[in-house]
C-alpha cells in the first residue's frame, strides 16, 4: 500500500514521524532500529544558546499520561549542527528542526542557524513550550505575536516552516489563522496542556517546576478536536499528534484532517512504537476502506 | 546494547517489609549485565501507564539466564510489580545505564554503603568484586528492623555492619555513623541509595575516591528524553539513565 505522504518541503515515505522532544537526536533510538523506516524525524529544540533546563523531577506519571517540565536542556544550536545533525547524515529520512527562544530575535538565530546546513529539510516553531519562564507559549497563545514571530523567522529560512501550536487557548482557530496568514508552510499540533501534580505525602508539586505539560493517550481527544476544528476554516497540511499509541490512531488524526503525524510519548513505553505503527498502518487502513494514506486525510469531515 | 526483553517470572518473594525479591529469566545471554546497571519496566499491558520503571539489578546467574531484582512497593508501577505471578511476563528494556567500572580499577578492599532501596545493586557488585579477590566490607543502612534485607547474603562476601534509623536492629543511626565507628580501611567506595545519604557519604569521604548510583523520575530510560539529569561539576547536567545511574562521586553535583 501507498503509505507516502507530500508536505510542503517534505516527501515522506510514510506519515510517521518522532515527536520533537521524546526522541533527542536519534542516536539513542538509531541503537534499536533503522531510522531510514522513518516518515521523517522532528529532532528536540534548538535554541541560540545551550540551556540547563529545568531542576529534577522533571516527569510524573498521570492516568495514561504524563507531565514533563524538561525546560528546553539542549546543548545549543551550533552544537546541535556540529555534533549531532552527522550522526543523521547516514539516512535519508528527512530532517525537522524544532526551533525554540525566548525573544524573536533568539527565533531568528536559530533559524538562521539551521540555513547553513542542507541536512535539515524543514523548521518546526516551538512557539508552544510552557515549561520555559521567557517565550515559548506567550508566542502560542497570543494571535498577534504568534504572527510576528511566524513573519520574523519565516524571512530568515528557506525551507517550509511549521508552527507548533499550543492546546492551552481558548480558541485554537484564530492562532492558526494568525500563523497562516503569517506565511506557515504548515501547522503542527498540539503541544502538551498544562497540568500538575501534587504528591499527597509532602503536599507539594511533583514537578519541580511545578506546572508541567501533560502528553500521552489522556489528550488525544483534544488534539483531535482541535485538529478537525482547524481542518475546518483553514486549508493548511498539519503535522497531527498528540497520544498516538497505534495505527488506529493514525487514522483517527488523518480523518481529522493531518496530512502525517508525529508520535511522542509513546516512544517512552516502547522504544519500538514509530516502526511498529508503520508496519501495522496499511492494514488498519484498508480494514476501514482506504486505499493510501492521502486517501483518508480529512475524510472525517462529512460536507453538511 | 540495551534490548527490549520478555522476561518470565520464576521466583516470587517477600523478602522483608513491602520489600519484594523477583528471579526472572531471559531468553537471550545475561553476559552483557554489569554490576549498577538497571532494567526498565512496562507496568500493565494497556497505556494507562506510560512511564517505565527502572529497577536496580540485584544478581545475575548467567547459568540459567536469571535476573534478580529487589524493589520496594512505593507507588502503582512497584504495587502492580509486586502482584505479578510466577510465570507471568515483563517487558523490560535491559542492560540499561553505566556500571561500577570495577573492570578499570585495581584495589585489594573496597567499602560497599548502601541504603533501604540502594542495597540491590551492590549485591551483584560485591559478588563481583569478591571473585576479582578484593576484600569487601559492607554497611548496610534501613529505616527499622523489619525493613532489613541480604544481611547474611552479604555475610557470605566478608565484614557487614548493619544500621536502623531507628535503632530497632544493629547499630543505631546512619550509615555514615557506622563507617565513623568501625573507621574501615579500604581502597575505593561504592555506594548506592537515598540522596541525602549519597550526600553525606561523598561529603565525609571526599578524600577517598569512590562512585555512587543515583535515582531519579525517569522518562525513556535511554538517554532520549532528558527527564532525570544531574548537576555536572563542569556546568551543565549528566543523564543519570544514559551516563549514570553510577557516577565518579567527584564528577557530580548533589543537591
Amino acid at each position: 500500500m501507498n503509505l507516502s505522504v507530500s508536505l510542503p518541503g517534505l516527501k515522506l515515505k510514510n506519515p510517521i514521524m518522532p515527536a520533537s522532544g521524546c526522541f533527542g537526536f536519534g542516536a539513542e533510538y538509531s541503537k534499536f532500529y533503522d531510522l531510514n523506516q522513518l516518515g521523517a524525524i522532528i529532532i528536540k529544540a534548538a535554541t541560540a544558546e545551550a540551556r540547563y533546563g529545568n531542576p529534577t523531577p522533571r516527569v510524573a506519571e498521570t492516568s495514561a499520561g504524563m507531565l514533563n517540565a524538561i525546560g528546553l536542556q539542549n546543548p545549543g544550536v551550533d552544537n546541535i549542527i556540529a555534533n549531532e545533525l552527522p550522526a543523521l547524515s547516514v539516512y535519508d529520512t528527512p530532517i525537522i528542526a524544532n526551533v525554540a527562544g525566548s525573544t524573536i530575535e533568539e527565533y531568528e538565530m536559530v533559524a538562521k542557524a539551521f540555513k547553513n546546513t542542507e541536512q535539515v529539510e524543514a523548521l518546526e516553531l516551538n512557539i508552544s513550550c510552557p515549561n520555559v519562564k521567557e517565550g515559548g507559549v506567550q508566542f502560542g497563545t497570543d494571535p498577534y505575536l504568534a504572527s510576528e514571530v511566524t513573519k520574523r523567522v519565516k524571512a530568515q529560512s528557506d525551507v517550509p516552516l511549521y508552527v507548533k501550536l499550543s492546546p492551552n487557548v481558548t480558541n485554537i482557530v484564530e492562532i492558526a489563522n494568525a500563523v497562516a496568514k503569517a506565511g506557515a508552510d504548515g501547522l503542527s499540533m498540539i503541544n502538551t496542556l498544562t497540568g500538575m501534580r501534587i504528591d499527597l505525602q509532602t503536599r507539594k508539586p511533583i514537578i519541580a517546576n511545578k506546572i508541567g505539560g501533560l502528553s500521552g493517550p489522556a489528550i488525544k481527544p483534544v488534539a483531535i478536536r482541535m485538529i478537525y476544528q482547524v481542518k475546518q476554516q483553514i486549508d493548511i497540511p498539519i503535522i497531527g499528534m498528540g497520544g498516538i499509541t497505534c495505527a488506529e490512531d493514525v487514522l483517527e488524526f488523518l480523518l481529522a484532517g493531518a496530512n502525517a503525524v508525529a508520535v511522542g510519548t509513546a516512544n517512552f513505553e516502547n522504544p519500538f512504537i514509530c516502526p511498529e505503527i508503520i508496519a501495522e498502518l496499511p492494514e488498519v487502513l484498508k480494514k476501514y476502506g482506504f486505499s493510501s494514506v492521502e486517501d483518508a486525510i480529512g475524510k472525517g469531515h462529512i460536507n453538511e | 546494547m540495551i534490548r527490549k526483553a520478555n522476561l518470565t517470572i520464576v521466583h516470587h518473594e517477600k523478602i522483608a517489609e513491602s520489600t519484594f525479591l523477583l528471579h526472572v529469566l531471559s531468553e537471550a545471554s545475561t553476559l552483557d549485565i554489569k554490576p549498577g546497571q538497571f532494567i526498565h519496566i512496562k507496568i500493565g499491558q494497556d497505556h494507562s501507564h506510560v512511564l517505565r520503571r527502572p529497577i536496580s539489578i540485584a544478581d545475575v546467574d548467567h547459568t540459567n539466564k536469571i535476573i534478580k531484582i529487589i524493589f520496594k512497593t512505593v507507588g502503582e508501577g512497584t504495587s502492580y510489580l509486586s502482584q505479578q505471578k510466577v510465570g507471568g511476563k515483563i517487558d523490560a528494556l535491559l542492560p540499561c545505564g553505566s556500571s561500577y567500572p570495577i573492570d578499570n580499577l585495581t584495589m585489594d578492599h573496597a567499602l560497599l554503603i548502601g541504603g533501604g532501596i540502594g542495597v540491590p545493586p551492590l549485591y551483584y557488585l560485591a559478588k563481583q568484586l569478591v571473585e576479582k579477590g578484593v576484600s569487601v566490607t559492607t554497611i548496610l543502612g534501613f529505616q527499622t528492623a523489619s525493613h532489613v534485607f541480604f544481611e547474611q547474603e552479604f555475610k557470605a562476601l566478608g565484614d557487614v555492619y548493619v544500621a536502623t534509623n531507628d535503632g530497632s536492629y544493629g547499630h543505631s543511626g546512619f550509615v555514615t555513623d557506622v563507617y565513623h565507628a568501625v573507621k574501615p580501611s579500604f581502597d575505593y567506595y561504592f555506594s548506592c541509595g537515598p540522596t541525602p545519604m549519597l550526600k553525606g557519604i561523598t561529603t565525609d569521604l571526599k578524600e577517598k575516591q569512590g562512585y555512587i548510583s543515583l535515582e531519579e523520575r525517569m522518562g525513556c530510560g535511554v538517554g532520549a528524553c532528558f527527564a532525570c539529569v544531574i548537576p555536572s561539576v563542569n556546568g551543565g547536567y549528566k543523564k543519570i539513565c544514559q551516563q549514570g545511574p553510577v557516577f565518579d562521586a567527584s564528577e557530580v553535583i548533589l543537591a
